[in-house]
């Protein structure tokens, strides 16, 4: 009989899929695209163009500890060790292209400054050194809660512009017909992988962050394809019978939920897996998967332009925080962890003032460590473990303490 | 019932032996750490001079950084809730732990019952540690001991800038080359130290009654400029390194009971 497929398997295999179609793609003489890992994608998935990562390919080349060779490199060619890991990761790969999943070199770049600024100089050196045109869609900084009318016409302009490239790089017209389809699907994606997330709510919570993380990488990569909603289809239904059965991800229960805040520690993952594991303390949810639910009406260039601004770093205080304590309430947090990522200043910037609202909003126990995204120099094993233990031992004083006053509270004497 | 705390810093290891919760039968601190025979010759010594045996102790809990490799204990528990657990026996009206150890620094925020609400941690960087005044104290050919009472004799602080240590260190050989006082240069490297870890202190934000534990503790200029700098009383624990370890064995004690 054979095995039954799940969901798990079903990601490595499209991811599989995902890389080795790019370099098929290339060798037929196709173009290939590379693309910020938050660009509208619906403009590429519309043209029927193939696109590559670099932020996601960064980050899987940290997480099977390949990073330290190209970061070692591309500091050897000047680039600072300030600069973020990802964006020396790649620049080093374009030179040497030596990893062990390979991508293939673009013909033309999209780049979406929604996440960051350094995304721009990082792809206009690509765009320069391969000598190759790239698509910009500069996205303002939103000071206030919502974008502003005269941010969202600017956007769309930009959207307008970015389609007559593509036209020009391609040599074809872009299809509305079907562009109206990816939206469609695109939507249908995002609310199947929100609806996955959020039955993350359920105590126990069937799944752990770090899965979350792994699932994370087809919404990046194809979260505008069909197959992407058979994988969350597959994956809902295997939570839901999990929850189902009340089974929790850890064998000996769930003893305390926190949501991890910022970019995975990749180069640590396993390390940190563990260390949560071996804690009782499991991730229920994080910003960063989060990041990739985008809905709008499909059609509405107003609600694209707002949703690709709408973006965690590139939103208010008062928003991140709202989204935060949001998140305490809906998934029964005990606790938040805080990556303090080296090489994402743009997170970091509002981090420490994140973690007072919040903690002042929810009374929700906060630590942060010390980590980067894709360097694993910038990383203590030692420290983390003390701060998560720390974190545990706060978080079950207060339980004892809470306990200890019901029963007072109901002692009839 | 006997019981006993060990903490296991980077730079020191520290011992206490507690009868039934109350009196401290012990105390004994060895100046090496995690990672070498400290742990094992503080044990030794600490239940030695008052004649007792390893079987003699009901638990021994152990913390700090060295926490996971004491074959001897019989559970572990962080150094920062040890800290707020020996605080709380000392001085239970504190609601600000300032403990600078040998690798780092924390501030600890202390609820009632010396529970912990809430810590913040250095980055990974020894600016604002006992080490980066190890190294400093070098430099200026004296002993760490020595250092507030030089501080105290400054006319014009120096200005260390640099926040790394190694940095810091060619910062200050520079000024003493240039003809700065070692007085001045010893008040600059205390200031610097409080300065970094008072934004720690700020950022967890200040709260009455606040104590510093740790063996920087021990350094009077460094509790006088932190008491200007936050502006509020700093008092030094009673038992200044050895808060940990006395956490740590009153835990051991409510545990066994």
């Amino acid at each position: 009989m054979p095995e039954k497929l799940t969901s798990r398997n079903l990601l490595n295999q499209l991811q599989t899929r995902h890389y080795t179609n790019a370099y098929t793609a290339k060798m037929k003489g196709q173009l290939v695209g590379w693309a910020t890992s938050i660009f509208p994608q619906e403009f590429c998935e519309t043209m029927d163009l193939t696109v590559v990562y670099p932020e996601n390919h960064a980050a899987a080349v940290a997480a099977k500890r390949g990073a330290l060779p190209l970061l070692e490199q591309a500091e050897s060619e000047g680039y600072s060790v300030d600069l973020c890991s990802y964006a020396r990761i790649n620049l080093a790969y374009m030179k040497s292209q030596a990893a062990e999943v390979p991508i293939p070199l673009p013909d033309f770049i999209l780049c979406c400054n929604n996440i960051c600024n350094t995304l721009i100089k990082w792809y206009e050196n690509i765009a320069t050194e391969l000598n190759i045109p790239m698509i910009l869609i500069d996205v303002p900084f939103n000071h206030g809660y919502e974008p502003t009318p005269a941010a969202i016409d600017y956007i769309k302009s930009e959207f307008e512009e970015c389609i007559r490239q593509l036209e020009t790089i391609t040599g074809r017209q872009f299809n509305f017909e079907r562009f109206q389809e990816v939206m469609k699907l695109s939507n249908e994606n995002s609310r199947a992988w929100k609806r996955a997330l959020d039955l993350n709510q359920a105590v126990p919570a069937p799944l752990n962050g770090f899965e979350l993380f792994n699932y994370m990488s087809q919404m990046v990569c194809a979260r505008g394809r069909k197959e992407t909603g058979e994988l969350f289809k597959l994956l809902i239904e295997e939570l839901e019978e999990k929850i189902s059965l009340g089974k929790s991800c850890y064998e000996d229960g769930e003893k305390c939920r926190v949501m991890w805040d910022g970019i995975a520690c990749w180069p640590h993952i396993k390390h940190n897996y563990k260390a949560l594991a071996k804690s009782g303390i499991n991730i229920v949810c994080s910003s960063y998967p989060e990041a990739w639910v985008l809905l709008y009406e499909p059609g509405n260039m107003d609600e694209l332009a707002r949703v690709y601004s709408m973006i965690g770093n590139n939103t208010c205080m008062e928003y991140q925080a709202d989204r935060r304590e949001g998140e305490v309430r809906n998934f029964k947090l005990d606790g938040i962890l805080f990556h303090v990522n080296r090489s994402c200043k743009v997170m970091a910037f509002m981090q420490y003032e994140q973690q007072r609202l919040v903690a002042a909003r929810t009374g929700v126990s906060i630590m942060n460590f010390d980590g980067d995204q894709a360097d694993p120099r910038n990383f203590a094993a030692a420290q983390f473990e003390t701060r998560l233990e720390a974190l545990m031992e706060i978080v079950s004083q207060n339980k004892s303490a809470k306990k200890s006053k019901e029963v007072m509270n109901n002692d009839p004497a | 019932m006997i019981t006993a705390g060990v903490d296991i810093g980077s730079t020191s290891s520290k011992v206490v032996v507690l009868e039934d919760g109350k009196k401290i039968l012990s105390k004994v601190i060895i100046p090496v750490g995690a990672g070498s025979s400290g742990p094992a010759r503080a044990f030794e010594q600490s239940i030695r001079e008052v004649n007792l045996s390893r079987e003699d102790i009901k638990r021994v809990i152990a913390t700090g950084y060295g926490r996971t490799h004491f074959p001897g204990a019989d559970q572990q528990i962080t150094e920062i809730t040890c800290h707020a657990r020996g605080v709380y026996e000392l001085l239970p009206g504190v609601r600000t732990i300032i403990d600078i150890g040998g690798q780092d620094a924390k501030a600890i925020r202390v609820g009632q019952g010396g529970i912990v609400s809430n810590f913040i941690m250095n980055d990974k960087c020894a600016a604002g540690t006992g080490r980066f005044l190890e190294v400093m104290s070098r430099i200026l050919e004296i002993n760490i001991e020595d250092l507030a009472d030089l501080a105290a004799l400054a006319e014009n602080p120096a200005s260390i800038s640099n926040t790394c240590t190694v940095f810091a260190e060619s910062e200050v050989i520079s000024q003493l080359s240039g003809g700065t006082s070692r007085e001045d240069v010893a008040a600059g490297i205390v200031n610097s130290v409080v300065g970094r870890v008072a934004g720690l202190v700020k950022r967890l934000g200040v709260q009455s009654e606040v104590v510093m534990t740790g063996g920087v503790c021990l350094n009077w200029m460094i509790i006088r400029m932190m008491e200007k700098e936050l502006a509020i009383p700093v008092m030094a624990s009673p038992m200044a390194q050895l808060t940990g370890a006395l956490g740590a064995a009153l835990f051991a004690f409510e545990s066994a009971r």
